[in-house]
């Protein structure tokens, strides 16, 4: 299956959006950022940021991957001025790839009122240049997914996270690239998903990555557990682990990642988003926005959302799908939701025909069709301050 | 057909649909009146389960029992902790925010 008229980017990545994002440096630079933003809202701007005042490797390299993500065709950059983080830096990897690029430093630039003006100005301006943006062929082994969990109940592990694991083997077994997550949520599952991975190296790296994520949320006190969880039937964090696993599905594990990591090669591959050394910044990801914006940060194309009682949000740059798990959310929240995984359960349609249809989906999403989050507005972003260590040679066998 | 088992190591079937208290449910050969209303993706146990025991679900375990847990019952926060972590709930919440006690 190919895909037509998306964005051919420097680097050979192509996007499936033309996004103008319009980024804070600092949390001071934001409601002049969300200001400049405001007026193109419907048309293809997007907004997104970093709060913290002070230097982040992990922050820069998050804001570097996503300003260069195929999705974005330009980058407005707003600075206090004062803040730490390395704006010049970032202004030249963006300009590096051929991307419009423009900074302003709102301490040099008369305040709140002229910043604004001239970053509207470029915005307009940059938008009719975006318009004429050269069109290509995508191939569906081009395509990047990720997949995310939120809002999940009893039902979640039995529809929607295995009609998307479905849909995965699938898009697997056309060389694409899918990408899951939230080792938190692999707590008691680790040896099963250690049999699945391509090396023996590779299965005890991946096993490491949820001992981790273990000792990392016994010292701060719970896990990736929300109250919701447990009011839709979900009472341990083994068994929600169990279901978020089947967002897997049955393919090989190719490798592991980091945020930020672009995988090189088609194939699975789980996402290791929680920090390494000590515990220190708090959790590991505050909300299910701050693990999209990591598996966009690895070059994920379009989100696959599973939720059981009713999540809503979308993202900035990369398309949110939402796959609703339990039936009588979908009746509820039908506006927000773009599958109905849980009809399984009231004999409407089968896990194959689920898979199918997610399937389908992120071709025609990837071809251009909104998702329900994108067209009701939805472009929720979260980056926080975490530490890593860069990835070894042992996390990606099928490069060596 | 309101209860569904996941895989057949399973000793819990899964609530397909919402039910009042006073629902008749199927496990296996047997028919149970449920004692409580109950939400669609609830557990029940579908056989006595032992104090320790390990629950199983998806042909996995997903924590141990703290208590006996007889046929057709409920299986939730009650009755069946993790293996690993607590579960934080909005009542448990209210302890894990409180301040820390001193001794007098």
């Amino acid at each position: 299956m190919t895909i037509p008229n998306t964005y051919p980017r420097s680097d050979g990545r192509k996007g499936i959006r033309n996004t103008l994002a319009v980024v804070y440096l600092v949390e001071c630079a934001h409601h002049v950022a969300r200001e400049i933003q405001l007026p193109f809202r419907e048309n293809g701007v997007h907004l997104l940021g970093f709060g913290g005042c002070y230097p982040n490797d992990y922050s820069f390299r998050m804001l570097k991957a996503l300003c260069t993500h195929p999705n974005v065709g330009a980058v407005l950059l707003l600075s206090l001025g004062c803040e730490g983080f390395n704006r010049r830096a970032l202004l030249d990897a963006v300009r590096e790839t051929g991307r419009p690029a423009h900074l302003l430093v709102i301490q040099e630039n008369q305040g709140t009122r002229t910043t604004i003006a001239t970053g509207r100005a470029w915005a307009d301006e940059t938008l009719r240049a975006m318009a004429s943006a050269p069109r290509a062929t995508m191939l569906e082994s081009e395509i990047i997914v990720g997949t995310v969990c939120g809002g999940s109940d009893g039902t979640s592990g039995i529809t929607a996270n295995p009609g998307i694991g479905r849909a995965f083997d699938r898009l697997v077994s056309r060389g694409a690239t899918c990408i899951f997550e939230e080792t938190g949520e692999l707590i008691g599952c680790e040896q099963i998903m250690a049999s699945r991975a391509a090396t023996p190296a590779l299965a005890e790296i991946l096993t490491e990555s949820v001992s981790k994520a273990a000792l990392y949320y016994a010292t701060l006190g719970h896990g990736s557990f929300a109250p919701g969880n447990a009011d839709g039937g979900l009472t341990t964090q083994e068994e929600k682990s169990m279901g978020a696993y089947s967002k897997s599905g049955a393919s090989p594990i190719s490798g592991l990642l980091k945020p930020g990591d672009v995988p090189r090669a088609g194939g699975l591959y789980l996402l290791d988003v929680v920090p390494d050394g000590d515990v220190r910044f708090g959790f590991p990801n505050i909300n299910d926005n701050a693990e999209i914006a990591e598996l966009i940060a690895c070059g994920s194309h379009v989100i696959l959302f599973a939720t059981g009682r009713g999540s809503v949000v979308g993202s900035a740059i990369s398309p949110v799908i939402k796959v609703c798990a339990n039936p009588e959310t979908y009746r509820n929240l039908s506006e927000d939701m773009d599958v109905d995984a849980g009809r399984i359960l009231e004999g409407r349609g089968t896990l194959e025909e689920v898979g199918d249809e997610i399937h389908d989906l992120v071709i025609q999403t990837a071809a251009g069709k909104p998702t329900a989050s994108e067209s009701l507005g939805h472009q929720e972003f979260v980056l926080g301050y975490k530490t890593f260590e860069p990835i070894g040679p042992t996390c990606h066998p099928s490069y060596q | 057909m309101n209860t569904i088992r996941l895989s057949p190591l399973d000793n819990i079937v899964v609530l397909t649909q919402s039910l009042p208290s006073g629902s008749k449910v199927l496990i296996g050969d047997t028919e149970y009146v449920l004692g409580e209303t109950l939400g669609l993706g609830h557990k029940l146990a579908a056989r006595n389960l032992r104090r320790g025991e390990k629950i199983i679900k998806y042909g996995a375990p997903i924590g141990s029992a703290i208590c006996d847990i007889p046929a057709g019952s409920h299986v939730h926060l009650h009755n069946l902790k993790s293996d690993y972590l607590p579960t934080f709930t909005l009542d448990a919440g209210r302890e894990f925010h409180a301040p820390p006690k001193t001794a007098p």
